[in-house]
């Protein structure tokens, strides 16, 4: 049952979205489905590898992108919920296995078929979510990698303005990084903290009900010292909102 | 103090983070910096074609480097100056001191020059028994307070004007009238220029090295460095090699983008050609002029991962612009050169285990080398470092212990669920009301921010149950 039309794509779910808030992966099924493509989620995924690439651990990096590549290349596309995730693997895993005789063209050609998965819906799939209804205000967050790596922009904005009665505030410095950077929050915490601390004090200046992004480690890391501070402001994967999930409980709320 | 007792890293952020008036001295200096260029790019609708010419300038002057020193030299030499050449700091720094005193020089002045501090000249002139008078109004404020530069182009930006003004009564006599800018700009002007006018020696850093031509070019928004060139006997130029351009329109092409980066004005108010000494008929300038070129680890960068670095015309964009550097100023980094910039350029100067934290204090989110006017990679060169640190085994025993068990994990599929599902689990017992508040292997999160608990098993163990799937692969 092929169906030219309808890409295969495999969803790479990301270690946070596993661990924490699996909703994510689901949302993101949803969408995608709803976009047209047959999904499926590879059971030899684990981590696409930051921790160790971050690290400057090259070594376990290109075993873990080696195992990445053979579980996605049968898919028409790599789908991942995560703009860092998808950096990773398409800027990352090419640039380090370059010398591979073997395994550098492969990454290379996973590279060209991996996409983030608002970047993928509006771009490629020419997606546009359909009977949407929030009522309240959000603000968005542009995470670095996605913006900076990957371009996306507007593909998240213009999938928001198809929520009806959803108002969308303008955030400052809304490309200014949370401070989370993966083991730079753990590794640096006061610093971390103080750059947190600052983009905490712009999302509530929004005075926006809901922050939205597409990265659920700033979102851990933004909700996080939202509630620490004791803020109102809910956070949601801007895909959860998008699946229709904004009435359910937000990052951190009891399920 | 020694290398061993001298505050680390982690100890200078901190007590950068616990200044409150350093924070808003940084705050005015970045932001207003961050507003102006972003209005000067908006004025400066070539500025991505400029930006292209700009690294492509730079590149090719690296990639024939040899052929533009000796062409610099060559017609350095023609114009009457003497160029001398110093593979290391401390060589530079004994052919400035030797140059002085071949002068007889009691005093000297100095213009504000990174690559002098890079070296060390102010220390190594201090110790010559050598009276320095820096002329720019930020160095002279550093000198008074004995501190260093904590800003490529501001040095004294870590210092809000109130901190200024108490230096300036306790040091100018008579004091200046009151603690407007106005008035202590006056009052430096006032103790300087005599200083100015009876130096034996000037000693200028060069911005750009113009191999057709020979001269060295400096700018400046204060004038000072004219009146540290011009007057004095004699006049010492350090400059490091990577200054070189091949001609001065090209140095054009570049100040275009220097300026606007790091200011966002369209020039400099003063942008000053030296070349050669005085010649008969010449109103004024010095009688001898020597250019000091300097190596310092820059011809080991062309061979290797560094050498984008290179490009480097020290704008100072990137640590305007960087959320590292906002938070802790230029001090904290404890190398010449701070921000994204210094974190690549320390490892390289002062060795890669006396600084390793920097390449690590930096959240990847690429902001500098999307400003930066010459297209340097630096996150890509911070990761390098990285590498580097890794292989050399610098990484601490726990953290290579802890990674080590990760990549164990994230290479065994099958295993990786079973931790995981067993970690969630645990989590969730900690989380029962949403949010973990403390978590004892997770103290560097937890200490400032709350961990939001998972909702659930894990995505893989609900996807399994819902699809009715077993895995195909359970290694
Ligand atoms: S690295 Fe780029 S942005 Fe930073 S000082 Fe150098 S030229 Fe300017």
């Amino acid at each position: 049952m092929t169906d030219a039309s309808r890409p295969r794509v495999g969803l790479f779910v990301t270690c946070l979205v596993d661990a924490i808030r699996p909703e994510i992966g689901f949302a993101a099924i949803r969408l995608l489905e709803d976009a047209g493509c047959d999904v499926e989620v590879p059971t030899r995924q684990t981590c696409c590898g930051q921790p160790a690439y971050n690290s400057g651990d090259d070594a376990s990096t290109a075993a873990v992108a080696r195992q990445v590549i053979a579980a996605f290349e049968p898919f028409d596309h790599l789908i991942v919920p995560s703009g860092s995730c998808a950096g990773t693997i398409r800027h990352g895993y090419p640039t380090l296995l370059a010398s591979d005789s073997e395994w550098g063209p492969r990454a290379a050609r996973l590279a060209e078929k991996t996409h983030e998965i608002m970047s993928y819906l509006v771009d490629i799939r020419d997606y546009t979510p359909d009977g949407l209804r929030l009522e309240g205000s959000a603000t968005y967050h542009d995470s670095c990698a996605g913006l900076r790596e990957l371009g996306i922009h507007d593909q998240p904005r213009r999938l928001l303005a198809a929520v009806d009665s959803l108002e969308m505030r303008p955030l400052d410095g809304e490309n200014v990084c949370c401070g989370f950077g993966g083991t730079f929050c753990v590794k640096y915490p006061a610093i971390s903290n103080a750059i947190v601390d600052e983009k905490a004090d712009a999302i509530e200046r929004s005075g926006a009900d809901m922050l939205l992004a597409g990265d659920l480690g700033c979102l851990m890391n933004m909700a996080g010292k939202l509630n620490r501070r004791g803020s109102k402001v809910r956070c949601f994967h801007t895909i959860e909102i998008l699946a229709g999930g904004g009435d359910g409980p937000a990052i951190g709320e009891k399920p | 103090m020694t290398a061993t007792t001298r505050p680390g890293f982690k100890a200078r952020s901190d007590a950068a983070l616990a200044n409150p008036t350093l924070k808003t001295a940084i705050d005015r200096t970045t932001g207003t910096a961050e507003r102006k260029r972003a209005a000067a790019l908006a004025r400066f609708a070539e500025y991505e074609a400029a930006r292209s010419r700009g690294s492509a300038i730079k590149d090719h002057v690296i990639a024939n480097l040899d052929h533009y020193l000796e062409m610099f030299e060559r017609n350095a030499t023609a114009s009457g100056a003497k160029v001398h050449w110093a593979a290391t700091e401390s060589e530079a720094c004994d052919i400035v001191i030797r140059l002085c005193r071949e002068a007889g020089a009691k005093r000297v002045t100095r213009s504000k020059s990174m690559l002098g501090e890079e070296i060390g000249l102010p220390d190594a002139l201090g110790s010559a028994g050598i009276e320095r008078v820096e002329t720019d109004l930020a160095e002279h404020i550093i000198q008074l307070a004995g501190e260093h530069p904590s800003h490529i182009i501001w040095p004294a930006m870590h210092r809000t004007r109130e901190q200024v003004a108490e230096l300036f009564n306790a040091d100018h006599k008579p004091p200046p009238a009151d603690d407007e800018a106005a008035s202590m700009v006056q009052s430096a002007r006032h103790v300087l220029r005599e200083k100015f006018l009876s130096a034996d020696v000037g000693i200028s850093g060069a911005n750009f090295l113009i191999a057709d031509t020979g001269a060295t070019c400096t700018v400046t928004n204060e004038g000072n460095a004219e009146l540290t060139t011009t007057p004095p006997r004699v006049h010492i130029v350090t400059a490091g090699i990577e200054k070189l351009v091949p001609s001065t329109s090209h140095a054009m092409a570049l100040l275009r983008l220097l300026v606007r980066s790091a200011t966002g004005g369209e020039l400099t108010q003063y942008t000053t050609f030296h070349c050669g000494p005085k010649r008969p008929g010449d109103a004024d300038g010095p009688e001898k002029m020597h250019i000091v070129l300097v190596d310092n680890g820059r011809s080991e960068m062309i061979a290797n991962e560094f050498r984008d670095m290179l490009r480097c015309i020290r704008c100072g964009a990137c640590m305007n612009h960087c959320v590292v550097y906002r938070q802790i100023g230029g001090h904290a980094y404890g190398g010449t050169y701070p921000g994204p910039m210094g974190a690549v350029l320390t490892p390289v100067l002062d060795g890669l285990a006396q600084s390793r934290d920097l390449p690590f204090a930096c959240t990847m989110n690429g902001r500098c080398a999307e400003v930066c006017p010459v297209e340097i990679p630096l996150p890509t060169l911070l990761r390098a470092w990285r590498g580097r640190s890794w292989r050399a085994g610098l990484e601490g025993a726990t953290m290579r212990a802890g990674l080590g068990a990760w990549a164990g994990l994230a290479r065994r599929p099958g295993l990786y669920r079973m931790a995981s599902g067993i970690g969630v689990r645990a989590l969730r017992l900690l989380g029962r009301s949403g949010w973990i508040g403390s978590l004892p292997f997770a103290g560097g999160w937890t200490r400032h921010r709350d961990l939001p608990g998972p909702t659930g098993g894990t995505f893989m163990e609900r996807y399994k149950a819902e699809r009715g799937k077993r895995p195909e692969d359970r290694r």
